[in-house]
C-alpha cells in the first residue's frame, strides 16, 4: 500500500483515539467541575454529617447549585465543618439560610440543602450558615422510636 | 517416581529459562529505542498494522458491549427505581475494567497473533539472519518499532472503545428504555473521577498493550522455524497475552481501586 495512505490511516486513527479521549474527559467525566471553581464559599457546623462526601450535590429546592468541597472535622467544638461551594450566579441567600443533610430518595447519596431565610442581606464569601439541621442517622431513629414504645407501656 | 520428580525439575527450570530469554529480549529492545525514534516512518507503518487495522473490532465490540451493559444494568436497577443510574454502570464498568481488559483481549487476538505470525516468518524464511549478515540490528529494525506502535496504539484504542461503548449505553439507554438524556450524561459527570477512573483506566491499557506486544514479538522472534512451530507460537501468544491481561488486570485494580 501506498506510504502515503498508510500516513492518513494513521492521522485518522491518532485523531480518532484523542477525541475519544477528550469526549470522555469533557462529557462523561468531572473535568468539568474541576475547572469552574469559580464560585463563592459558605461553610456549615453539623453535629452529625451521616454519609456527606466531598463532591456531594449542594441544593435548593431540589435543584443543584454547588457542591461540597470539604469537609473538616473542628477538634474544639467537636463539630464538623462542611464547606461549600456555590456557583456565583446563585448569590442572593438571606443570611438566615438554613442548611440541611437530606437523602436522595430511601438509600441515596445525601446532600446538603439549604433553605432560604427571610433576612435582607445575603451570604458572602466565607459566611457561616447557622441554623443546619444533621443527618439524619437510621439507627438513632429506630432507638428512639423503640425508647418511646417502651416508654408507653411502662 | 525419580524420572517424574526430574521431569518436574526440568519443566519448572524451562519456564524460568524462558522468562530470562524474554526480559533479556525486552531489555535489548529498550537499548535500541533511542535510536529507533530518528526513523518515525517505521512506527507509522507499525500503528497502521496494529492500530488502524485492529479499529474496526473494536469499534463493533465496544458499541455492543456498551449497549449490553445498559440492558443489563436496566433489568437490575429498575427493581430499585434506580434506572437513571444506568450511565454511571455503564461508564464506570467500562473505564475501570471492561474497556482495557477486553480491548486487550481483542487486541492479543487480533494484532499479538498477526505480530507472532509475521515475525515466526521471517525468522522461518532467515530474513533475520539476512539483516544481521547485512549489519541491520533486527532487534531495532523489526522488533523496536512493533512494541513502540503496540505500546502507543493500545491506550488510543482502549479510549475509543470506551467513547463507543458509552455511545452504545447512551442508545439503549436513552432511545431504548426512556431514560432522559440530560440525566444519562449529568449522572455520570456526578460519578466519574477523571483521575481516579479514565485515567486509571488508561494507565491499564498501557500496561496490557505493552506486556501483550513484548509476549507477541518474543514469541515470534523464539518460535520453532517450522509450519508446526509457527501456529503453536501464534497460539501461545494469544493465550498467554488473554492470561496476562486478565491476571495483571486483577492486580492492578487491587493497587487502583483496592481501598474503596
Amino acid at each position: 500500500m501506498n506510504s502515503r495512505t498508510i500516513e492518513i490511516a494513521v492521522g485518522v486513527f491518532v485523531a480518532l483515539g484523542l477525541a475519544a479521549f477528550f469526549m470522555l474527559a469533557m462529557k462523561v467525566s468531572n473535568l468539568i467541575s474541576y475547572e469552574s471553581e469559580t464560585g463563592y464559599q459558605i461553610s456549615a457546623r453539623f453535629d452529625n454529617i451521616g454519609g456527606l462526601r466531598e463532591r456531594s450535590p449542594v441544593a435548593v429546592a431540589g435543584v443543584r447549585i454547588g457542591k461540597v468541597s470539604s469537609i473538616v472535622y473542628d477538634n474544639e467544638t467537636y463539630e464538623a465543618v462542611v464547606v461549600m461551594e456555590i456557583e456565583p450566579q446563585y448569590n442572593r441567600f438571606p443570611i438566615d439560610t438554613s442548611a440541611g443533610i437530606l437523602t436522595a430518595g430511601l438509600l441515596g447519596e445525601q446532600y446538603v440543602g439549604l433553605e432560604p431565610g427571610a433576612e435582607e442581606e445575603f451570604l458572602k464569601t466565607n459566611s457561616v450558615i447557622t441554623v443546619t439541621q444533621s443527618a439524619i442517622v437510621l439507627e438513632e431513629v429506630i432507638g428512639q422510636f423503640l425508647y418511646s414504645k417502651a416508654d408507653e407501656k411502662e | 517416581m525419580l524420572d517424574y520428580l526430574q521431569l518436574t525439575g526440568q519443566r519448572v527450570l524451562a519456564v524460568f529459562a524462558r522468562l530470562g530469554q524474554a526480559t533479556l529480549f525486552l531489555y535489548q529492545i529498550l537499548l535500541t529505542l533511542p535510536g529507533l525514534l530518528m526513523r518515525p516512518s517505521l512506527i507509522i507503518k507499525q500503528l497502521y498494522s496494529t492500530g488502524v487495522q485492529t479499529l474496526l473490532i473494536i469499534l463493533v465490540a465496544g458499541c455492543f458491549v456498551g449497549m449490553v451493559l445498559a440492558l443489563q444494568a436496566y433489568y437490575v436497577l429498575v427493581d430499585f427505581g434506580a434506572e437513571d443510574s444506568i450511565s454511571q454502570m455503564v461508564v464506570l464498568t467500562l473505564m475501570r475494567e471492561l474497556g482495557p481488559v477486553i480491548t486487550g483481549l481483542l487486541f492479543a487476538g487480533r494484532a499479538g497473533s498477526a505480530l507472532t505470525a509475521e515475525i515466526g516468518l521471517m525468522k522461518s524464511t532467515e530474513q533475520l539472519s539476512g539483516m544481521e549478515m547485512m549489519a541491520i540490528d533486527p532487534m531495532q529494525r523489526v522488533m523496536a518499532p512493533r512494541v513502540l506502535a503496540g505500546f502507543l496504539a493500545m491506550p488510543l484504542l482502549t479510549a475509543v472503545f470506551i467513547a463507543v461503548g458509552v455511545l452504545g449505553g447512551y442508545l439503549v439507554a436513552v432511545h431504548g428504555v426512556g431514560i432522559y438524556e440530560g440525566v444519562y450524561w449529568s449522572l455520570a459527570q456526578l460519578k466519574v473521577d477523571f483521575y481516579t477512573d479514565l485515567m486509571n483506566g488508561m494507565i491499564k491499557s498501557v500496561v496490557f498493550g505493552f506486556v501483550i506486544v513484548w509476549i507477541a514479538v518474543f514469541e515470534g522472534y523464539d518460535s520453532v522455524p517450522t509450519s508446526e512451530g509457527l501456529g503453536q507460537a501464534t497460539t501461545r501468544t494469544v493465550v498467554h497475552g488473554s492470561l496476562a491481561v486478565l491476571g495483571l488486570d486483577f492486580l492492578l485494580t487491587a493497587i487502583m481501586f483496592g481501598d474503596i
